[in-house]
């Protein structure tokens, strides 16, 4: 694939004046299978469906699949079989141009994805090319750069900065997008405590506006304490999809799939309480509720 | 083993300094964690351990940088790679682009060193059963998943057995399992009197492996010590640093009057696991 196909975006129609409303979609994955060029068949058999609005974790081993699944949803591999359909489109019948005004995402690695010579010119170069009229491109990626926090940055060349900077980048241009489904592929990786936070904040926003947010991350913390659906993969499948709270029980699949629960349900669970505390609020809140017992 | 004094560094054209009066001690044979936030300076620093500034980056460096009795400041970048490697943080920019397996990839760095062509390929095979990676050693390496790209760029410099070994966030990619497999490499390698310097988020690891933690913020490394009493000093959350989700229960909980302010913050799940034992504790 090549950085032109995964970005040469289409101008779809202008709609000037007022910013088009951004409404969730439905993500249909039905019994996709892709198999690389080299025979390595890296998703075999996978059937989710993910409701408009929803916020849904993909978690699981190295090489699980994971990446390989969620490039399926915006054309960039096409499944060799099955099907998969965001909204009511099925992606084999459209360009890769034509998805990513529907589906955008946020690669692992941000170093494919940067190349404005300006911050700011990075995460407008997405609106622009949907045809929005340039005060409402100025005012997307402004919104966007000060919700991953680099307003004090915007207009420095993307590779003087950071690692995780480039990753906010990254994260803003395509939230600039406004597309209905967002992908995020590992955001956290790299973040401080802070950026963690902020990355949680712009996937509850966007969630809280309807669009339909699907994070890759082997951050159980992360997952246990901002989404509601856990998806656990290992060897190209699905073993458990679940709310966290019965996801994290399930011992036997989250060893296959080399996971663990986040580290305040391990210390719940070796203290000997039947509750699943997934943040550091609901453990002390447990614990509250004991000292009163006794 | 490393010792710093006084560095200061300027990127190329910057205007600021990024860097300004390090002073770091890291003993032979121990593992030195470094925490920090975004942009604190920590892959600058990686790259000033392993002589890759000024070397290969420029800009205006000040102050000694001595590794393994060599001065790195002066001394050239060969002089550099013969007794640190780096493991640089976006493994998708270490790959050589020069092989075609993953063998060959691991094995680039022994080829430049002139090492044999049959203890090559048992070192190869040795590092590669090490991070349970066997069965990647015929694809390309960029045929490979985010996680898997990681571990062969780790395999990659640890099989040169240098002395030191910078590794600048090595397991952001990684599994939780294969998280803990690659510290628990570590540690194997520091018995062996490899000096380890890893910079990293995942603090509940740096506590169980690190020997010592080193915070950079402010432009310099504002607090070295053990890791139990680092991770529970309050002024973490100035340097915008965190900490394990066992200090933020115990602080919550001491926060509601739930825990006597004289107990000590569970750092730890050990420790954890004692604080937070109604049965022992109402006893
Ligand atoms: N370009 C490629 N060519 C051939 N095989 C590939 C390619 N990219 C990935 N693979 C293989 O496909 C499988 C799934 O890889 P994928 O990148 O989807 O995993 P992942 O779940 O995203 O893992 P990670 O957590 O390490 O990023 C792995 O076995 C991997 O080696
Ligand atoms: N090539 C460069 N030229 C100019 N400035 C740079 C360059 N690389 C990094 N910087 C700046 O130096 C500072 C420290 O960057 P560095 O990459 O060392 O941070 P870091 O602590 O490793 O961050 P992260 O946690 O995101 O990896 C940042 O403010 C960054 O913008
Ligand atoms: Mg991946
Ligand atoms: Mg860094």
């Amino acid at each position: 694939m090549s950085r032109a196909d995964a970005e040469g975006v289409a101008p779809v129609a202008n709609t000037a004046g007022a910013d088009p409303v951004i409404v969730g979609m439905e993500v249909l994955i039905e019994d996709v299978r892709f198999s690389y060029p080299s025979g390595v068949e890296a998703v075999k058999g996978v059937s989710l469906s993910i409701r408009p609005g929803e916020r849904v974790a993909i978690v699981g081993q190295n090489g699980a699949g994971k990446t390989t699944l969620v490039r399926q949803l915006n054309g960039i591999f096409r499944p060799t079989s099955g099907r998969v359909q965001v909204g009511d489109w099925i992606t084999s019948e459209h360009t890769i141009a034509e998805l990513a005004t529907r589906v955008g995402y946020v690669f692992q690695n941000p170093d494919e994805q940067l190349f404005a010579r300006t911050v700011r010119a990075d995460v407008e170069f997405g609106p622009r090319n949907l045809g929005l009229d340039s005060a409402q491109v100025a005012r997307r990626a402004e919104t966007a750069i000060e919700a991953v926090g680099l307003s004090g940055v915007a207009d420095l060349h993307p590779h003087h900065l950071s690692l995780s900077e480039r990753k906010r980048v990254a994260l803003a241009g395509v939230v600039a997008m406004g597309t209905p489904v967002v992908v995020l592929d590992e955001p956290t990786t790299g973040q401080d405590a802070a950026g963690v936070d902020m990355i949680a904040q712009v996937v509850a926003a966007l969630t809280d506006a309807g669009r339909t947010v699907i994070a890759i991350t082997h951050d159980m913390e992360f997952c246990a304490e901002h989404f509601d659906r856990v998806i656990v993969m290992a060897g190209g499948q699905v073993l458990v999809d679940g709310h966290p709270r019965d996801v994290f029980v399930r011992d036997a699949e989250l060893d296959a799939a080399a996971v663990e629960p986040p580290q305040l349900t391990r210390l719940a669970r070796a203290l000997g309480w039947d509750d699943q505390p997934l943040s550091a609020e609901e453990f002390v809140g447990a614990f509250a509720r004991r000292g009163a017992h006794s | 083993m490393i010792s710093l004094t006084d560095v200061s560094y300027a990127y190329p054209d910057a205007e600021a300094l990024t860097l300004e009066h390090v002073d770091l001690e890291v003993e032979r044979g121990s593992i030195a964690g470094i925490v920090g936030a975004s942009g604190a300076g920590k892959t600058t620093l990686a790259k000033i351990i392993a002589g890759f500034i000024p070397h290969a980056d420029g800009g205006e460096l000040s102050g000694t940088v001595r590794v393994d009795g060599r001065d790195l400041s002066t001394g050239s970048l060969v002089d550099a790679v013969s007794v640190v490697g780096l493991v640089i943080q976006n493994p998708f920019n270490q790959i050589s682009g020069a092989k075609y397996t993953v063998r060959e990839e691991i094995a680039f760095g022994l080829e430049n060193f002139g090492t044999p062509r049959d203890e090559m390929q048992r070192r190869v095979d040795e590092v590669a059963a090490l991070l349970r990676i066997e069965h990647l050693l015929d694809r390309s390496p960029y045929a490979l998943s985010g996680g898997q790209q990681q571990l062969v760029a780790i395999a990659s410099m640890i099989v040169l057995r240098t002395p030191v070994i910078v590794m600048d966030e090595p397991t952001a990619q990684l599994d939780p399992a294969g998280t803990r497999m690659v510290f628990d490499v570590l540690s194997a390698l520091r018995e062996t009197g490899i000096t380890i310097v890893i910079f990293e988020h995942k603090l509940e690891l740096l506590q169980q492996h690190a020997d010592r933690l080193h915070v950079v913020a402010d432009r310099s490394i504002v607090l070295s010590g053990a890791p139990d009493d680092v991770l529970a000093d309050d002024r973490l959350a100035q340097w915008a640093v965190g900490t394990t989700r066992y200090v933020t229960a115990g602080r919550l909980a001491r926060e509601r009057g739930l825990l006597p302010p004289e107990v000590p913050l569970p750092v730890s799940f050990e420790q954890a696991e004692r604080v937070f034992d109604r049965e022992r504790s109402v006893r």
